[in-house]
């Protein structure tokens, strides 16, 4: 329980404010990774503290934002089968696909269940042998270890009404993707620091190397962020091009082994269409072949998907930090969280969603502080 | 990286679509919650009006809604109110269904300056639940009226099929005189009003998702649940006329409450963020969950809107009653940004404060 208000003291986040104020002698370019810390930063008013030091570009760290439109219509087609019960995070629930949600299907009849945990979902499987349980698995790396575990439970209990839906995503590849796009501006990363407490940070090491850019993993309280974009400038005013562990409490160099062990087991890499930015190769883990009997797009049949995206809906360049949520025209006027048109307005992480819960009133007087 | 899509290509998401159906939300006390009153409810309860309709039978302003309804018997102003209980499970930590529908609607009544007089209790109980589970149910009732002083007047029971009700659901309605003089309502609040809080928030929803989800947040966390007429009596007596507007901050949190009257009263509501108590175990489970301690669902607290003359008074004498022993003024309202909530962040930024949409989901990761 401690270990949140030290992270949250006003008297150190002046004095690491002050410090990035006299360190910075120009504004710089920082994407943060992960949509939490968007979150962070913009609930805190971090960027309006920081408005003259650093420009943040969100980057496309939120899971259910970027869970592809196929494979949410292909979860919304099983969850309407009538054996199926379908477990997900609470998230997930509310993201549109094509032409329902998951909230919708519920209220249709189908049967689909809020989880903490994808060990719940195979509880649910070995209370309920009559029923067809499958967990929609989502998400970075930082979510994959516990679905990971989920299958290898259920392998051991030898249930067979249990299967994944899985669509889990890689931050590294979605970094390189971010960095090859032509009108790049980032200059330095914030890398999710969670990822890292799974993965470790030894992924970032070529990054760095090839592209010449520093790398600081972060964490995600408000004094987390700040000692993460003052590191980031640190480096920056200096010219170094090195990989800082800003985040150390949480994170290893070699992240958690055991969790990566059962993640080498259970998953293998794969391509991946991200929603809204499109095909990244390599960016994605699938069930490995050894773990087929609990692929459930292998189980359920889901064939005539007719996929369709909104057109009005910019948050592709939002994802990939071109536009600012307010600069999409459809912002706070067509698209809001009751009526989102895409997923970045849904999620608790999408960087749509934290400018229209957090920064309406800036947006409407056309201010930025 | 060849394969991947042009950024001009890259598109996004999703149709538009409304819920043709009910759907949780509706029932989470936020934006769909509200939208379900003014759109379906309101036009339907509301006769057609005409030039000549008297002002009394037009529609009522649905911003303007509150607790309580309050009309005139024979002379005295008659605060009256209902509100159904689902809660599950039916018992946890601090009370159960039964202490909530008698503390929640003597707390409507409460928050209209009403001394509650008179409860109905209706139960709507699935066939198959445990005799003795309904019986300490009722204890828990009664218990808890004779705690207020309040008598449990009339009741109907019906008994559906097994599966069609979770155990056991409860209605209770509530009437209450309005003293003279007092006019206690949402659209009161005005520019320069002092924001008071009278205490904690957060425990009830906590307490009640670490039992329903088998959740534990490292400490231990009881619901809120209590009467708040000796509270609001006690504020009367210290601060009379200037107590403008009253909520108790139940479903959708002290958010909902604050962006609420914010709308009703035409304001704006600006409070700071740190002064708001969050007992460590709430800041801990909303923090582990993703969840927003203003969103959380309180049974025992209330939040205050009183002339600015009459704030310090009416804070100590809070501070005097139990149950706003740990009272504080957490904010004031503004002309500006009608309709907005806004609060300060600890290190100096501001951020706007919103309704959860409906029912409050927890994140990912």
């Amino acid at each position: 329980m401690r270990y949140l208000t030290e992270f949250h003291d006003p008297q150190l986040a002046a004095t690491l404010l002050d410090t990035i104020a006299a360190t910075a002698t120009r504004r710089w370019t920082l994407m943060e990774v992960c949509g939490g810390q968007t979150h962070g930063i913009i609930r805190n008013g971090l960027d309006q503290l920081l408005a003259d030091q650093v420009e943040f570009i969100h980057g496309p760290g939120c899971p259910v934002c970027v869970t592809g439109l196929e494979m949410i219509d292909r979860a919304l087609a099983i969850a309407a089968r009538p054996e199926v019960v379908l477990c997900s995070f609470g998230d997930m629930l509310r993201v549109p696909g094509s032409t329902t949600d998951l909230f919708t299907v519920r209220a249709h009849g189908g049967d689909v269940r809020v989880v903490y945990s994808p060990l719940d979902a195979v509880r649910l499987a070995e209370a309920h042998p009559d029923r067809q349980v499958v967990f929609f698995a989502v998400g970075f790396e930082t979510t994959a270890p516990a679905a990971a575990m989920a299958a290898v439970t259920a392998r051991r209990r030898q249930l067979t009404n249990f299967t994944m839906l899985v669509s889990h995503v890689l931050v590294p590849p979605a970094m390189r993707a971010v960095l090859a796009a032509p009108d790049n501006r980032v200059e330095a990363f914030l890398a999710a620091g969670h990822v890292c407490t799974v993965m470790g940070t030894g992924q970032y090491e070529p990054i760095v190397a090839e592209q010449h850019l520093p790398i600081v993993v972060t964490g995600f309280e408000p004094l987390d962020l700040l000692d993460g974009v003052r590191q980031a400038i640190d480096l920056l005013e200096a010219g170094r091009t090195e990989l800082v562990n800003a985040y150390p409490r949480a994170v290893r160099p070699e992240g958690n082994p055991s969790a990566r062990r059962m993640l080498e087991e259970v998953f293998v890499v794969c391509d991946r269409s991200w929603r809204g930015i499109g095909m990244i190769p390599a960016s994605g883990w699938r069930l490995a072949p050894a773990w087929a009997d609990l692929d459930a797009e292998l189980r359920f049949d889901v064939a005539d998907l007719t996929v369709t995206e909104s057109a009005d809906c910019h948050s592709g360049e939002v994802l990939q930090g071109r536009i600012r949520p307010p600069e999409c025209p459809s912002f706070g006027t067509t698209c809001t969280p009751r009526r989102p048109l895409g997923a970045t307005m849904v999620s608790a992480e999408g960087a749509c969603a934290a400018y229209f819960q957090y920064r309406r009133l800036a947006a409407v007087d056309g201010g930025g502080r | 990286m060849t394969d991947l899509a042009s950024i001009s290509s890259w598109t996004c998401p999703a149709p538009l679509r409304e819920h043709a159906r009910i759907v949780l939300g509706h029932g989470g006390g936020g934006v769909l919650s509200a939208e379900l009153v003014e759109h379906l409810f309101l036009p339907a309860f509301t006769p057609p009006t005409t030039p000549t309709t008297p002002e009394a039978a037009r529609p009522a302003d649905p911003a303007a809604l509150a607790d309580a309804a309050v009309v005139e018997v024979a002379g005295a102003r008659v605060a009256f109110t209902t509100d159904s209980y689902v809660v599950r499970p039916l018992f946890f930590p601090g009370g159960s269904i039964g202490e909530l529908a008698v503390h929640g609607t003597v707390n409507d009544l409460a928050c209209r300056g009403a001394m509650p007089l008179a409860l109905s209790a209706g139960f709507i109980l699935e066939e198959g639940l445990e005799l003795d589970l309904l019986g300490r149910v009722a204890q828990a009732m009664g218990r808890a009226a004779a705690g207020v002083g309040v008598r449990l007047v009339t009741g109907d029971t019906k008994v559906v099929e097994r599966g069609l009700a979770d155990g056991l659901y409860v209605n209770t309605s509530g009437i209450g005189v309005v003293p003279a003089g007092i006019d206690i309502r949402p659209d009161r609040a005005a520019p320069g009003d002092r924001i008071l809080l009278s205490g904690p928030i957060g425990e009830h929803g906590i307490a009640v998702l670490s039992v329903r989800e088998n959740l534990e947040f490292g400490g231990d966390v009881r619901s809120d649940t209590a009467p708040l007429h000796e509270l609001v009596a006690a504020m009367l007596a210290a601060g009379r006329t200037g107590i403008h507007t009253l909520r108790d901050p139940t479903r959708g949190g002290l958010a909902t409450s604050l962006c609420e009257i914010a709308a009703a009263a035409r304001v704006g509501v600006e409070f700071t963020e740190s002064a708001i108590p969050v007992p460590p175990v709430v800041e801990a489970a909303c923090s582990f969950l993703g969840l927003d301690p203003l969103h959380i669902a309180n049974e025992g607290r209330l939040v205050a809107f009183v002339a600015e003359s009459d704030a310090d008074a009416v804070l100590a004498a809070m501070r005097a009653q139990p149950t706003g022993r740990d009272a504080v003024l957490i904010g004031t309202v503004t002309a500006e940004h009608p309709g907005v909530v806004v609060a300060r962040t600890a290190f100096g930024g501001t951020r706007v404060v919103d309704r959860p949409l409906g029912e409050a989901l927890p994140r990912i990761c």
